[in-house]
């Protein structure tokens, strides 16, 4: 659930010495890209839907963060690449798994021990990552996508919702339908139901929330600090509410969510991290 | 290496091998049609070697529902047994050798040129696996009007008791007449010690060619094993499989003298528990091969070794060997043996394939993944996917956990 636009976090035009580096996350929704300096500093950031073409939509979120910056000249130091569209990104030097970035980006954040929850627009991953930021194991979730982005966006379709409004219904709905299936395709067979029962969208919207938080504690277990990422949680906050609710602690959400993979991927690059120079991923070039 | 240029070792070997199936398709199809040898169908841990003895030219469906993985016809087949009631959910090894059957076509036309699979004389089982084999050769028994017997194996053990022992050298003499009346001969004690002894053999050799890659380098990866274990599975009972056997034996020693790897410079060890995805066999060892990870062992080729076959009685010898195998044991039997399998090939991680359509050999739905992780400190992965079915398999999900879990052990983060 992308969120169409750029921003640049440095004022003026990038002197043409200045080294950048950038991280891209071609996700299975989004596209997102972020530019740091060499103090690591993020420069400017694009999020854009994915597409059909990758690796045009890979161009096109460079280009326009290098406009952004004034810099249309400039070419990065280096690139990581990451996410499903990892190896459609042309102009990549490197890539690795978004797994991978998204524990570099939230321990970049956090500096802490800490079990991250990214729920993305197909796929979940749990990444467990020690207090000095390795990570100890990691967890996908299985060929399905209920309890991902997608989930969200086919419940949205079968309410006839905006995907923009199913947070701020989620978030004001006082009840939560309980949706038990694990399909995608029964779960909208029973909010078919729930809608003949006359319960309010509401109260079905927060149930398709739940049901997200459902499949992702069905994981692994959630235990230590737990940060949620990803763009799904970055349009949909209220999940991190019923999160804490169905683990009765506190959880936290990375700065910029949808960003983080990206940020990893950037700071990869930047070389405070080193790649895995995965042959089997090389870009042709 | 450019990027076409595939990591995959060939081992020389395989030539021979191709002849070798070969020969044995074409002498399965002679019986079938004029030749004076009867076709006993089997499933791949049946009693070949009772089979043998009397003549029979053994036809194995689980290898033909191998081929139609590798082939990746089978997804466009399943569907067709599926229409016959068949569920998806079942094996699709059956479904896909149903599917395969009622469209008329087969990949042993290609192959080898036959026109179809042999025709048997008789399908002959053992439930030592799962029920599906008896399914499935029932089908057939109605089908076609061809005698079905077998044998019934109780599951899920823990000690192969002297009891279980008996009652299934029982059932396995108790096949003799039905067999001996159709092959039109009578079993000669003699000639099934013989065959018993060189399916034992074969064991041996085979096991010693699967110890090789407990060498660093190893000189033979899983997916290597996967097409070598033919012979092994297919021919054990027959002499030309111990002669293949030790000429790919010499060809590892030389690589392991040599220290020749199958993979270059190996970095990383994996185990892979339960089924192949046939259909990925070759994305699957390229990827392993380029991330300088070897798949090194595994509990599925390991599972045609029959170390009981050298009892003095073949009876005996047979009622155990199909007995004592992984796939019939206990889940704490089954946990030791992948205890003991990791320190003896010094591995780095698990891959646990959860086949879809195949529970019997998926054993990550019971925790034992996670048991194991935790008991020996190695990670694992789980992929979702099946032996044949490769609508049940995510290929993107797949290799991003297999590069995670190369990135977590190059401990890059």
């Amino acid at each position: 659930m992308p969120s169409p636009g750029s921003k640049s976090a440095g004022p003026g035009r990038e002197s043409s010495s200045a080294k950048l580096f950038c991280g891209v996350d071609l996700g299975a929704s989004a596209a997102k890209l972020v530019l740091l300096d060499e103090e690591h500093t993020v420069r400017a950031t694009v999020v854009k839907p994915s597409g059909v073409d990758y690796a045009a939509t890979a161009r096109a979120c460079l280009a326009e963060a290098l406009e952004s910056l004034g810099a249309d000249d400039l070419r990065p130091a280096r690139t990581v690449s990451t996410g499903y569209g990892r190896r459609n990104v042309e102009y990549a030097d490197a890539s690795a798994t978004e797994i991978h970035c998204h524990g570099i980006g939230c321990y970049h954040h956090l500096g802490h021990a800490m079990t991250i929850v990214d729920i993305g627009g197909q796929d979940n991953k749990i990444i467990r990552l020690g207090a000095d930021g390795k990570r100890v194991g990691f967890r996908m979730n299985r060929k399905c996508a209920a309890g991902t982005g997608a989930f969200i966006e086919e419940i949205a379709l079968r309410l006839g919702l905006p995907l923009d409004q199913m947070e701020g219904l989620a978030r004001e709905a006082p009840t939560a339908v309980k949706l038990s299936s694990f399909c995608t395709v029964f779960a909208k067979t029973e909010i078919l139901s729930h809608l003949r029962d006359g319960v309010p969208v509401s109260a079905i919207v927060r149930g398709a929330f739940r049901s997200v938080v459902v499949r992702v504690m069905e994981m692994d277990p959630l235990d230590g600090n737990v940060v949620l990422s990803g763009g799904v949680v970055a349009h949909n906050p209220t999940i991190a509410d019923i999160l804490e609710a169905e683990l009765g602690r506190p959880v936290e959400i990375a700065p910029d969510p949808q960003l983080t993979g990206a940020l990893g991927a950037a700071l990869v690059a930047a070389g405070n991290q080193a790649t895995t120079h995965l042959p089997s991923d090389r870009v042709t070039r | 290496m450019s990027r076409n240029e595939s990591p995959i070792k060939k081992l020389r070997s395989t030539a021979a091998l191709r002849d070798l199936m070969a020969d044995y398709y074409h002498e399965l199809d002679e019986a079938a049609g004029s030749g004076p040898a009867k076709v006993a169908w089997c499933n791949s841990v049946g009693p070949a070697e009772l089979l043998r003895a009397l003549g029979f030219k053994v036809y194995f469906p689980e290898n033909h529902g191998a081929m139609l993985g590798a082939t990746r016809m089978a997804t466009d087949l399943i569907p067709a047994a599926n229409a016959l009631g068949y569920s998806p959910e079942i094996c699709s090894y059956l479904t896909s050798d149903i599917g395969s059957y009622v469209s008329r076509t087969t990949p042993l036309t290609r192959a080898y040129g036959l026109a179809s699979v042999p025709t048997p004389d008789v399908l002959v089982y053992n439930t030592n696996q799962c029920r599906d084999v008896q399914d499935w050769f029932a089908f057939y028994k109605r089908e076609l009007g061809i005698p079905m017997i077998g044998i019934e194996t109780p599951r899920s053990l823990s000690r192969i008791t002297p009891d279980i022992v008996e009652d299934l050298a029982a059932q396995h003499r108790a096949l003799v007449p039905e067999l001996e009346r159709i092959a039109g001969a009578s079993l000669d004690p003699d000639r099934l010690r013989a065959v018993t002894a060189s399916s034992f053999r074969c064991t041996e050799l085979w096991r010693e060619v699967l110890r090789t890659a407990c060498c660093r380098p190893a000189p033979l990866t899983y997916f290597d094993a996967t097409i070598q274990m033919g012979p092994a599975v297919v021919l054990r009972g027959d002499e030309r499989a111990e002669r293949y056997y030790e000429a790919l034996l010499e060809e590892l020693r030389e690589r392991m003298q040599e220290g020749v790897g199958a993979v270059d410079d190996e970095r990383h060890r994996f185990y892979w528990e339960g089924m192949p995805v046939w259909g990925k066999l070759r994305e699957h060892a390229e990827q392993f091969a380029s991330l300088n990870a070897c798949v090194v062992a595994s509990t599925y080729c390991n599972s045609w070794i029959f170390e009981a076959l050298a009892d003095y009685d073949p009876f005996t010898g047979m009622a155990r060997a199909y007995s004592e195998l992984f796939i019939v044991r206990s889940e704490a039997y089954k946990q030791h043996y992948l205890e003991t399998m990791a320190r003896d090939y010094a591995i780095d991680g698990f891959i646990f394939h959860n086949a879809k359509t195949c529970p019997n050999n998926s054993n990550c739905n019971y925790g034992m993944h996670v048991r194991l992780s935790k008991k020996l400190d190695i990670p694992h992965i789980v992929i979702d996917g099946d032996l044949n079915d490769l609508r049940l398999y995510s290929e993107e999900q797949t290799r991003t956990q297999i590069e995670a879990l190369v990135e977590q052990l190059e401990g890059i983060m």
